[in-house]
């Protein structure tokens, strides 16, 4: 890309290209070792943190605490209920440490790539454990067909209306949620890499091809370093929406009402 | 030729069709850290918030046994020191008592003490009359014979007859004497 700049030919605006390098080695890529990395960083934090709790807390302990209070309290609870939420802590936890350390990832100097962006990884946590967890504990204390009633029938509708009602839910309940779970991290992070993308290279591009364009360039790159602080903003908010919703699933599989 | 190698690549890849080894290695990514949270770190932060609300429960607990034992110590001073004035008050009223016994005593006693007094006075002065009036009459019979025998000139040396003489004086004079004197 660079070569490609130096000779003054053409801006090429980045593009989907952009998000699958070549491999490293063998068909190991870049998002993989990125995947790998972020769970080891992940397990070290809580492992170290928690080797030796104490019920005063010191610094750090106390910051590995907010994080799965945060996990635990303001998701899980919230959303669960207080009667069924403790055996969710370390699932809504996991996920929510695990999209946000791959997202950050994004930011992060020579990294700079949010793992999410490629939909494999959220699709396999929303598809693969999100969707199965949450049908499974929902006909585990429905029973099968009154799961299914309790999913797909809202209560307080009009019968007239179940006809159109009931596919609708099933669809969504059934098929829809879990790929709008992943979707919907994987377009965000896509996005904005590919913004941070484009205001950067747009910028070099802008600074190394001579001319009058020099004095442009820093416009972009100041766009470049706003939209990072933006972008830090929606990796931590992408990834509390998803654990947010993985958990409201399951808070409504288990809900004697809706 | 690196650019157009790129170019060509992305052309074919599709970014929402997802690779199947990215989901498996996600698939097992995630897994193992979910697997390393729930056997390590969940477990340890619950002992942890337990042991936590076991020591503020406990420290709350300590304090209100504290306060009971503190309020219990206090009603038994409270009684204790009610008994002791009602103890107070009852040997007040028990020496009062004791002393107006006493002094009753001390009165009858003294009474006792004064007839007993006055009834040997009256005894003495009984007897010492008696004697009195015995040597009296002695010697108020010699003095009358006496002035008799020197008035009559005839000397009444006879003792039984002098005796008899005064004695029958006498006895006339306390005749007429008693009824007087009572």
């Amino acid at each position: 890309m660079t070569k490609l700049l130096a000779s003054g030919s053409e801006f090429v605006a980045p593009g989907v290209k952009d998000f699958f390098l070549p491999p490293i080695f063998g068909s190991v890529t870049k998002p993989m070792v990125l995947l790998v990395l972020s769970i080891l960083i992940i397990g070290a934090f809580f492992i170290a943190a928690t080797r030796n709790l104490k019920v005063v807390p010191g610094k750090f302990q106390f910051a590995a605490e907010s994080l799965y209070d945060f996990g635990r309290n303001n998701i899980a609870r919230e959303q669960i209920g207080a009667k069924d939420f403790k055996p969710f802590i370390p699932l809504i936890l996991t996920i929510f440490t695990f999209i946000l350390v791959n997202n950050l990832f994004g930011l992060i100097p020579i990294i700079q790539f949010p793992t999410m962006s490629h939909i494999g990884f959220p699709l396999a946590v929303s598809l693969l454990v999100v969707y199965p967890v949450y049908h499974f504990v929902g006909f585990k204390r429905h029973g099968f067909v009154g799961y299914l009633k309790h999913q797909t029938v809202p209560p307080g509708a009009p019968w007239f209306v179940l006809p159109l009602l009931i596919p609708i839910e099933f669809f969504q309940k059934f098929i829809l949620n879990p790929l709008t779970l992943a979707i919907r991290v994987f377009a965000a992070m896509f996005a904005g890499h590919l913004l941070l993308l484009v205001f950067t290279l747009a910028g070099e591009f802008l600074l190394l091809n001579g001319g009058l364009t020099v004095i442009v360039a820093p416009v972009s790159f100041a766009f470049a370093i706003a939209l990072t602080f933006l972008e830090a903003l929606i990796m931590c908010l992408q990834a509390y929406i998803f654990a947010l919703l993985s958990a409201s699933y399951i808070g409504m599989a288990l809900a004697e009402e809706h | 030729m690196y650019d157009t190698l790129i170019l060509a690549a992305g052309d074919e890849v599709n970014p929402v069709i997802p690779h199947t080894s990215e989901i498996i290695l996600g698939l097992v990514a995630f897994l193992l850290l979910f697997f390393v949270i729930k056997k390590f770190v969940s477990p340890r932060f619950e002992a942890l918030y337990a042991e936590r609300t076991a020591k503020i429960e406990g420290g709350i607990e300590k304090a209100e046994q504290a306060q009971a034992d503190a309020q219990r110590t206090l009603e038994q001073y409270k009684e204790q020191l009610a008994e002791a004035r009602a103890e107070a008050a009852r040997i007040r009223d028990d020496a009062r008592a004791e002393g107006l016994q006493i002094v009753e005593e001390m009165r009858e006693q003294a009474q006792a003490e004064s007839a007993r007094i006055i009834a040997q006075g009256q005894h003495q002065l009984d007897a010492q009359r008696a004697q009195i009036v015995a040597e009296l009459r002695a010697d108020l019979g010699r003095t009358a014979v006496e002035l008799a025998s020197k008035v009559v000139g005839e000397s009444l040396e006879d003792e039984s007859r002098r005796r008899g003489t005064v004695d029958r004086f006498l006895n006339e004079l306390d005749a007429v004497a008693a009824p007087a004197g009572k």
